[in-house]
C-alpha cells in the first residue's frame, strides 16, 4: 500500500519540508543591522522596528533606497518602510498605525497634526512637479511659465490629459490647479488612471496625452516615453515633503523613539547632504533639494 | 509584444546570475505560500473529509459556506486579517503586521476553504461501502482517514494544487498585511504590482515569469503524483 503512495508521498513530503524549514523568518525584519552604531537602541527587538508610511512615489524615487540603509545602519533600528497612497498613509498615522509618516500633501498633513495625531512635523525637502505632454503638443502650452493658464489652455483645447486619480500627493496638487484655475475637468478628454505615477506616465505617453508628474519619476522613465517637459518653474508646481512623528501621547505603542531618530536622521547634516546628492550621478541634477532648517514660507506655501 | 520576449530573456538572466534581490523574493515566496498552504492541507483535508461523510443538521449551511469562501476576494481577506493584526486591534500585541507570519495566517484563510470545498468533492464522490468496509474491519478514524485520501488521491492532489495557486498568486492580502517591505516581506507578486506602478513594465514581466516558472514547476511535479498511473 505505501509503495504505491511512494511518488506521490515523497513529493508531497519534500516540497512542504523545504518550504517549512525555511520559515524561520515569522518574526518579522530579516535584515541584520550593524550594530556598531553610534545611537544604539534598546536590546528588545519590537523596539527596535520602526513603521515608516510614505507615499509611492518617494518610493519609487529611490531616494528612501539610499536613505533607509543609511539610517539603519548608523542606528541599528530596522525600518518597515509600507509605500502607500498619500490617504493611507495618513490614515495609518490617524490611526496610530505607522511611527513616523513622510509625505508631500501639505493640506493634508496639516489636518493630521491639528487632529493631536501627529506631531513635529518638520520640512526635509522639495522637489518639483512639471507637465509633460506629447512632442506636438496639441494644446500649445509649451515654454509657459504658469501652470494655471498652461491647464486653461489644455481645457480649451479639450487634448487628453491624464489625471492620477487615486487622490495620492500628486492628485491632490493637480486637482488643485484645476480649481484654482477655476475649472471643473470633465469630459472625455480627462481621464482618470487610478494608478501610481509611472504608470500614469505610460498611459500618458501612449495616448499622447498631457499628465502632472513630479520630475523625478519623469526623469527615471523618460527613455521609455514618448513625452517632453513643456511646463515648470511655478511656485504652485512644487511638491514639498514634511516629516511628522505619530504623536506617543495619544498611541503608547508608537515607537517614539525609533520615530524621533528617523525624524532627526533625515533633516540632520548627514540626511540632506544625501537627500541633496541622490540622482546627480545618474541624472546630472539632484532629483531633490534639502530644505531641513527653513520656513514654509521661504517655499510659497502660506 | 517585445515587453513579454525581453522579460523571458531577463527572467532567464535574474535566474542565471542569482540575482540575490529576485533569489529572495522568490525564496520567501515559497516560503510563506507553501507554509500557508501546508496549514490549509491540516486544517482543511480533514475538515473536507469530516463535511463529506458525516450528517449533521445545519451541514448544508456549512457546506455552502465553505464553497462561499473558495472565492473570498483575497483583499478583503487582507483587509480584515489587518483590522485584526493592527496595533490598535485585538492582536495587535502580538506585532505581526507587516511580518511573514501575517503573510501565511492571511494565505492560510484564503487557501482552507478552497482545499476543503475540492477535498470534500472528492470524498463525496467515494464508493460509501469503502467507508462501511473499512469500519467494519475495525479501522480506526485516523486510519479510516489515510484510506479515503488514498483512494480520492486524484481530488486530494487537485486540492493542494488549488490551494496553493490560490496563493501563491494572490497579491492583496500579501500587499495589505505584508506591506511589501524589501527584505522582509516582498514576495514576487508584490514586487511585481510595485514594479508596475512605476512604470518597470520589464522587470514586471521578469518578475511575472519567474513566478510562473515556480508555479509550474511544482504544479508539474504535484499532477505526475497525481497522474501516476494506479498499478492493477
Amino acid at each position: 500500500m505505501l509503495k504505491r503512495c511512494g511518488l506521490l508521498s515523497f513529493v508531497l513530503l519534500g516540497f512542504l519540508l523545504s518550504t517549512v524549514s525555511g520559515c524561520t523568518g515569522g518574526q518579522g525584519g530579516k535584515v541584520q543591522p550593524d550594530q556598531s552604531g553610534k545611537t544604539s537602541p534598546p536590546g528588545n527587538v519590537a523596539v527596535k522596528e520602526i513603521i515608516l508610511a510614505t507615499t509611492t512615489s518617494t518610493q519609487d524615487s529611490g531616494l528612501l533606497d539610499v536613505l533607509i540603509p543609511a539610517f539603519q545602519q548608523k542606528t541599528g533600528y530596522v525600518v518597515k518602510t509600507i509605500a502607500v497612497g498619500t490617504g493611507q498613509a495618513l490614515a495609518m498615522g490617524q490611526r496610530g498605525e505607522a511611527d513616523v509618516l513622510l509625505v508631500h500633501a501639505p493640506e493634508a498633513e496639516k489636518a493630521v497634526v491639528e487632529s493631536g495625531a501627529a506631531v513635529n512635523r518638520r520640512l526635509v525637502m522639495h522637489n518639483d512637479f512639471i507637465i509633460v505632454g506629447p512632442p506636438q503638443d496639441p494644446a500649445r502650452i509649451k515654454g509657459l511659465t504658469g501652470a494655471l493658464e498652461a491647464f486653461k489652455k489644455i481645457a480649451l483645447s479639450q487634448a487628453i490629459f491624464i489625471s492620477r486619480g487615486d487622490d495620492s500627493g500628486t492628485d491632490k496638487i493637480e486637482k488643485g490647479i484645476w480649481k484654482k484655475a477655476g475649472i471643473t475637468p470633465q469630459g472625455k478628454w480627462y481621464q482618470q488612471a487610478g494608478a501610481g505615477m509611472g504608470q500614469t506616465l505610460n498611459i500618458a505617453s501612449e495616448k499622447g496625452g498631457y499628465t502632472l508628474t513630479d520630475r523625478a519619476t519623469y526623469l527615471a522613465l523618460k527613455k521609455n516615453l514618448q513625452l517632453d517637459i513643456l511646463v515648470q518653474g511655478d511656485p504652485v508646481l512644487l511638491n514639498i515633503y514634511h516629516v511628522m512623528e505619530v504623536n506617543p501621547a495619544r498611541f503608547p505603542k508608537v515607537n517614539a523613539a525609533g520615530a524621533k531618530a528617523f525624524a532627526d536622521f533625515l533633516v540632520s547634516k548627514e540626511g540632506q547632504e544625501l537627500i541633496g546628492r541622490f540622482g546627480v550621478d545618474k541624472f546630472g541634477s539632484p532629483l531633490f533639494f534639502p530644505d531641513a532648517g527653513k520656513k514654509d514660507e521661504d517655499l510659497g506655501l502660506k | 509584444m517585445d515587453i513579454i520576449w525581453n522579460g523571458l530573456w531577463q527572467a532567464v538572466h535574474l535566474l542565471l546570475t542569482g540575482d540575490p534581490e529576485v533569489l529572495r523574493v522568490t525564496a520567501l515566496t515559497l516560503q510563506v505560500s507553501g507554509t500557508a498552504t501546508f496549514i490549509s492541507l491540516l486544517l482543511g483535508l480533514p475538515l473536507g473529509a469530516f463535511l463529506a461523510l458525516q450528517s449533521f443538521p445545519g451541514r448544508r449551511v456549512i457546506v455552502s459556506l465553505i464553497n462561499t469562501g473558495m472565492a473570498l476576494p483575497p483583499v478583503v481577506v487582507g483587509l480584515v486579517v489587518s483590522l485584526f493584526l493592527w496595533r490598535n486591534g485585538p492582536f495587535g500585541f502580538l506585532r505581526l503586521m507587516y511580518t511573514p507570519t501575517a503573510m501565511i495566517i492571511a494565505q492560510a484563510i484564503i487557501a482552507t476553504p478552497m482545499v476543503t470545498g475540492v477535498a470534500m468533492a472528492g470524498f463525496q464522490q467515494l464508493d460509501s461501502r469503502l467507508s462501511r468496509q473499512v469500519l467494519a474491519l475495525g479501522a480506526s478514524s485516523w486510519q479510516h482517514f489515510l484510506v479515503l485520501l488514498r483512494e480520492a488521491r486524484y481530488s486530494v492532489l487537485a486540492a493542494v494544487m488549488a490551494g496553493l495557486g490560490a496563493v501563491i498568486s494572490e497579491v492583496g492580502a500579501s500587499m495589505m498585511v505584508g506591506g511589501n517591505v524589501q527584505g522582509q516581506t516582498r514576495v514576487l507578486t508584490t514586487a511585481t504590482v510595485m514594479e508596475v506602478s512605476k512604470g518597470n513594465f520589464d522587470v514586471a514581466m521578469a518578475l511575472s515569469t519567474v513566478l510562473l516558472f515556480l508555479t509550474y514547476g511544482i504544479t508539474f511535479l504535484l499532477t505526475l503524483a497525481q497522474q501516476k498511473r494506479r498499478l492493477g
